[in-house]
């Protein structure tokens, strides 16, 4: 007499005949079963629609970065510590012209260095009028912010450095002054200064925090200073610097930096008086703000899971009473522990698996339902499918081990006379 | 070594914890079966009967003594031996016929065979040659609600027999079958003495016990008569009793 286990290809056959017998008795208890799994189809649907989001979001995010301009940097005003008790951007030593030369000048890693300032005030054509943002800079923050034209053409270098009274339009700005009429070489006026309008800007769309990127006008930052602000042409608000290759913006971080300190003439001891930041931690703090609301959704799929396990083990073992005499027959014919525990397991795991497949199902509908809505791509990689698979064929084992193992040791004479 | 017994009992007990109170079902049982013997243990209910039975099967152990089969000693084999053994050379016949319900008689009978990991083909040929065996072709796909109790104990009977057992068990494997069914299993059971399988009926009807050519009386956990007889002839018995009205 040969003590089992069975060598491979016997194994297989007899997984292959006990795979039927598992999905006949959940077929038996339809309701039952699918009542059993939905707490494996909420924690799986929920994970899927977790990752989904938080992949369509991140997506979202860098596609809306990359409109930022790529290889950005901004340098604001103020200390780069945070703390309230510093005062934040703007409080400290403001940013200079001369500032701005220096970095042209000296930042290599840099290709472009522009000023910004910005104010928010009426545009006025005829007996239209739009409230919206203006922002006086030099032709290089085109480049910088990655604009292209929809129609007309950018101020030039000349008209920006002599202060002429032009500017461009963002497409939403021309749209609720022109409507469909035609802006170019029409004069608006912006803060009683009235001004050509050259050229309208190509739409750039929403940006990750909602704002409506293309409600904008744009003119040169000698005009802005001295119409806009009646101010000197010494300090400016901020400074916009595009590194050279995606590479180079940590060198050109470090190359400004070093700049604006001797500008500012700090001594080694002495705190930056200004802020560099660039992309990444701009992504960074969005991606944790995303993070923060996927994480709520993390945790119904976690507690469902561990429900929807606490459930499987419930009605396995109910499954395993009602069928003490089965199992004693099945005993008493000659089947080992190891095969009445691996059916009543491979039981448990498809009844997980059903239900990992419905939440995958389901989870991919609410995605899309989601993603739709939110005007997100719909982004889930085939990885995060299998181990959401994955996790629920997991959860049957692990929930369906302790009722497995229990009707294994069940003694044959004793079950067989269970009534 | 031709005389080597097929079972043998020395001295065998069997004593159940109850609480505190030790219960001896079995006491100091000697027995030997040679292959090919049928034989009927009876005895009342209680008188331990059952236990003797389950121990021969394998299905469970005793607390003392030898039970040696086929020269191997088997009472110190541990779950998944024994249960290795009850695969490969016991077939069990239950009052209650335990059949899996829901479940085709060719499914039933294949069981041992899905255990035993023989491939699913192989499977369906001898599953259906073993209901051919007790008079079941035709019947494959009919599950136990669907068959009569005579039909239901046939097929726990060619269950127990795919598996080519040694030893065939059957406990009291009439007790749920009116006369002229009874009599169509032993009759089945009588002609399977053919294939040189030893039969062990456990019954407490003398008239049963009768069709055997071996009586053993059990009472109060000891053997109390070993006596050899001519066996009535079940085939006999049957055509002689009157026909049923449909």
């Amino acid at each position: 007499m040969r003590a089992l286990p069975l060598s491979p290809p016997r194994a297989l056959s007899w997984l292959a005949a006990i795979l039927p017998l598992a999905f006949g008795a959940l077929r038996r208890n339809r309701l039952r079963s699918l009542l059993t799994s939905l707490g494996v189809i909420i924690g799986v649907g929920a994970l899927i629609v977790t990752v989904a989001s938080g992949q369509g979001s991140s997506a979202v995010l860098d596609e809306q970065l990359a409109t930022l301009g790529t290889n950005l940097l901004v340098v604001l005003p103020g200390s780069s510590t945070l703390g309230g008790a510093r005062g934040g951007p703007g409080s400290g030593r403001p940013l200079t012209y001369a500032d701005l030369l220096a970095i042209r000048k000296g930042a290599n890693a840099a290709r472009y260095a522009a000023p910004v300032d910005r104010t928010v005030t009426q545009v006025v054509l005829d007996n239209q009028n739009w409230l919206t943002t203006i922002q006086g800079s030099t032709p290089d923050f085109f480049a910088i912010r990655q604009w292209s034209l929809a129609r007309g053409r950018f101020y030039n270098d000349s008209e920006s450095d002599s202060g002429a009274k032009v500017c461009v339009l963002g497409q939403t700005v021309a749209q609720q002054l022109f409507g469909a009429g035609e802006p170019l070489g029409q004069v608006v006026r912006v803060k009683s200064m009235p001004c050509e309008v050259v050229g309208v800007l190509a739409a750039k769309g929403q940006s990750s925090q909602g704002q409506d990127q293309d409600d904008l006008v744009v003119m040169p930052w000698v005009t802005f200073k001295s119409r806009m602000l009646s101010q000197d042409r010494i300090h400016v608000g901020s400074i916009l610097v595009s590194a050279r290759s995606p590479d180079e913006v940590s060198h050109a971080q470090t190359q400004v930096t070093g700049i604006l300190r001797q500008q500012h003439r700090l001594s080694d001891a002495a705190l930056d008086d200004f802020t560099v930041r660039n992309l990444a931690d701009l992504a960074e703090t969005q991606e944790k703000a995303a993070d923060t609301q996927t994480s709520m959704l993390r945790n119904v799929a976690a507690v469902s899971l561990l429900v929807g396990g606490i459930g499987i083990m419930n009605i396995m073992l109910v499954s395993v009473t009602e069928r003490t005499r089965e199992i004693g027959i099945r005993l008493a014919i000659g089947a080992s522990e190891s095969q009445v525990m691996i059916q009543f397991l491979v039981e448990a795991v498809v009844l997980s698996a059903t239900g990992g497949l419905i939440g995958i199902a389901l989870g991919i509908g609410g995605a899309l339902a989601i993603a739709s809505v939110m005007g997100w791509p719909f982004v889930l990689g085939p990885f995060w499918i299998c181990a959401a698979f994955g996790v629920s064929m997991a959860i049957g084992v692990i929930f369906g081990f302790y009722p497995a193992r229990k009707a294994a040791l069940m003694s044959p004479i004793d079950a067989l006379r269970f009534e | 070594m031709t005389s080597e017994a097929l079972i043998q009992l020395t001295r065998v007990g069997k004593t159940y914890q109850a609480g505190e109170v030790a219960v001896p079902a079995l006491v100091g049982v000697d027995l030997t079966i040679a292959g090919g013997e049928m034989v009927a243990i009876m005895g009342p209910s209680g008188s331990g009967k059952s236990t003797l039975m389950n121990i021969l099967g394998c299905l469970d152990r005793p607390t003392s003594g030898s039970y040696r089969f086929e020269g191997r000693e088997v009472s110190a084999l541990d779950r998944a031996e024994l249960a290795a053994l009850r695969l490969g050379a016991f077939g069990f016949v239950f009052q209650g016929f335990q059949l899996i319900p829901r479940t085709s008689a060719l499914d039933n009978v294949a069981l041992p065979l899905v255990y035993a990991g023989v491939p699913a083909q192989q499977r369906q040929a001898r599953a259906r040659a073993a209901l051919a065996r007790v008079g079941l072709q035709g019947r494959e796909g009919h599950t136990p609600a669907q068959l009569s109790g005579g039909q239901q104990q046939r097929v726990a009977i060619a269950r127990a027999l795919v598996n080519g057992p040694r030893v065939i068990l059957a406990d009291e494997p009439t007790g749920a079958l009116d006369s002229r069914a009874s009599m169509g299993v032993l009759a089945l059971l009588q002609s399977l003495r053919e294939t040189a399988v030893t039969i062990v009926v456990v019954t407490h009807d003398a008239e049963i016990a009768a069709y055997t050519e071996r009586r053993l009386v059990v009472r109060d956990g000891r053997m109390l008569e070993d006596r050899r007889q001519m066996p009535r002839g079940a085939a006999a018995d049957l055509a002689a009793l009157p026909e049923q009205a449909a």
